[in-house]
């Protein structure tokens, strides 16, 4: 993937996002306070417009990722801000300054972005947390590079991975955030930030295969 | 919904607008979003923030004996660390800024970002987290007891430790000391409705009332019925007493969510005296009013310190800001 491909991916994760702002907020209002889609649907759209407007600055895939964290940080707000901003940003610090990324350096890019939120929230697998989509999409990608997979069959696996670690939230007791004060009423419920995390990994399969709208 | 506001999503813009407006001697800074005062030369600068709808907190609160900056996020949502840096070298008058951080995550890890950034840039700043909430019980399996009333007294008390010369470790002690004397419980009576969602954030049945509610409506320990204020009164200051044992001097809030009136305010204040009373502590200060609230929530939070005469000559020390005035 070329510079173009991930600013591609930032551009289709704002799309995504916008879409389903609405369902995001709902299923923030059912376990937490309700703002979660307004909050990244803000971020992912600044994101998106300071990589358009500073094309010169982002003239790699690594520089894209970094700027899209910056982004995020100053223009999110809430616990996501700071969660998103620094996933994408160690996933840019992990790619360099490479201008053309293959599906092993991918992997070690979304591994590093699991390992900065982990370090940053303290949150567990199992707590809930946008991790328990993450993981397992982390995982699936590296499972599929090493079965000889290409980064479109890798990204794919990646996206179903993190879907169905969504669904597999549901049952899940939330133990970290503002969800956490609720204790066993968030049994039932889709994690929101395991939710957004499932859409921005669907938004890179979709660049990776070339399917971009 | 039914709110005198212009559109959802200018809500924070106007009110800042406002408030510069109606507030001449304190700068707004609408580009950066912060409000502020001075610097001060050789005082340490207080720095505080959150998300917006908990008003007067923390805007109200700036001004000479108390805060130097707030921050103000979207409602309900942290505000962001450029905004906290931003303030943070606005107000630093070169002995350092004491950030003052409710304990929500989201609050935690944007100031947290913020001063690792202002620290990159050479500024001092230290840091105090306020968790005065004893509704949370589980702080092992949750994000850990909530920053509430607390806040207000941390915030007057450290400012006047400033305002008298205070380095900033002895500033940052007080605040933690304050922090540590505090413990607050709050009952919703009705939920707040957020102008983005336009929705309540929370479901009450009609005689349904929450015990231990958090400042964003979060859920306390359990759902309750309506009951006498005296006996509401009496279920807060249990939970408070048996983390903290009441006794000697203390300086007492009853703070308004929002939706109540003050007439009720002061009902349930009798009967935090009249329980005080019983249990052997005295009241020697005391607040009544809308302090730290949540949007429309009606109902109340109470907040009890146990003060040291020190401490008490800090909160009668002089203040003036747009909600915490005496003495100058």
């Amino acid at each position: 993937m070329d510079t173009s491909a991930f600013q591609a991916w930032v551009h289709e994760a704002s799309l995504l996002i916008t879409e389903h702002a609405s369902r995001l907020t709902d299923l923030d209002a059912a376990i937490g306070d309700g703002d979660h889609g307004i909050n990244l649907r803000r971020g992912f759209q600044a994101a998106d417009e300071m990589i358009e407007k500073s094309e010169s600055e982002t003239d790699t895939p690594g520089a894209v990722l970094r700027t899209v964290g910056r982004a995020l940080i100053s223009k999110t707000g809430g616990a996501s801000g700071p969660i998103y901003g620094t996933g994408f940003r160690q996933a840019g610090k992990a790619l360099g300054d490479v201008t053309d990324v293959d599906a092993v350096l991918l992997g070690s890019a979304l591994e590093a972005a699991f390992n900065g939120i982990q370090q940053l929230g303290a949150a567990h697998l199992g707590d809930k947390t946008l991790l328990d989509a993450l993981g397992p999409a982390v995982t699936a990608y590296q499972v599929a590079v090493e079965d000889g997979g290409d980064i479109v069959a890798a990204t794919r696996a990646a996206a179903d991975a993190a879907e169905r670690g969504l669904a597999e939230t549901i049952p899940m007791l939330a133990r970290k955030g503002r969800a956490s004060y609720l204790g066993e009423r968030t049994i039932g419920h889709e994690d929101p930030g395991a939710a957004s995390t499932a859409l921005i990994m669907r938004a890179l399969a979709t660049v990776a295969a070339g399917e971009a709208s | 919904m039914k709110k005198l506001i212009n559109e959802p999503e200018g809500v924070l813009n106007d009110a800042l607008v406002g408030f510069a407006a109606a507030n001449p001697d304190l700068v707004v800074n609408l580009e950066d979003r912060y409000i502020s005062r001075g610097p001060t030369a050789g005082k340490v600068a207080l720095v505080s923030g959150g998300g917006s709808g908990h008003e007067p907190l923390h805007g109200g609160f700036v001004g000479y004996g108390m805060l130097d900056a707030a921050c103000p996020g979207e409602v309900f949502t942290s505000p962001v660390p450029d905004q906290m840096l931003a303030a943070t070298k606005a107000v630093d008058g070169g002995a350092g800024v004491l950030h003052v951080v409710k304990n929500y995550t989201g609050d935690v890890l944007n100031f947290q970002m913020a001063a690792e950034l202002a620290g990159d840039d050479g500024l001092q700043v230290e840091s105090v987290l306020v968790n005065d909430d004893v509704a949370v019980e589980n702080s092992t399996y949750t994000a850990g007891r909530r920053g509430t009333g607390g806040t207000v007294f941390v915030e007057k008390i450290a400012g006047a430790a400033a305002e008298r010369g205070a380095d900033l470790a002895a500033t940052a002690a007080v605040a933690r000391e304050v922090n540590d004397r505090s413990r607050s419980f709050g009952i919703a009576l009705s939920a707040n409705v957020i102008p983005a969602t336009g929705k309540p954030g929370f479901e009450l049945g009609d005689t349904e009332i929450e015990l231990g509610v958090g400042i964003h409506g979060e859920p306390g320990r359990a759902r309750g019925q309506v009951s006498t204020a005296r006996e509401l009164a009496g279920v807060a200051l249990d939970a408070i007493h048996s983390d903290m044992p009441l006794s000697g001097d203390v300086l007492v809030m009853v703070n308004g969510l929002g939706g109540t009136p003050l007439i009720e305010l002061y009902v349930v204040y009798a009967a935090v005296s009249e329980w005080l009373e019983g249990h052997g502590a005295t009241i020697t200060r005391n607040l009544v009013g809308n302090y730290i609230t949540s949007l429309e929530m009606a109902g109340c939070s109470i907040t009890v310190a146990r003060m040291t005469p020190e401490l008490t000559e800090l909160w009668d020390a002089p203040v003036q800001t747009p909600a915490l005035r005496w003495g100058r």
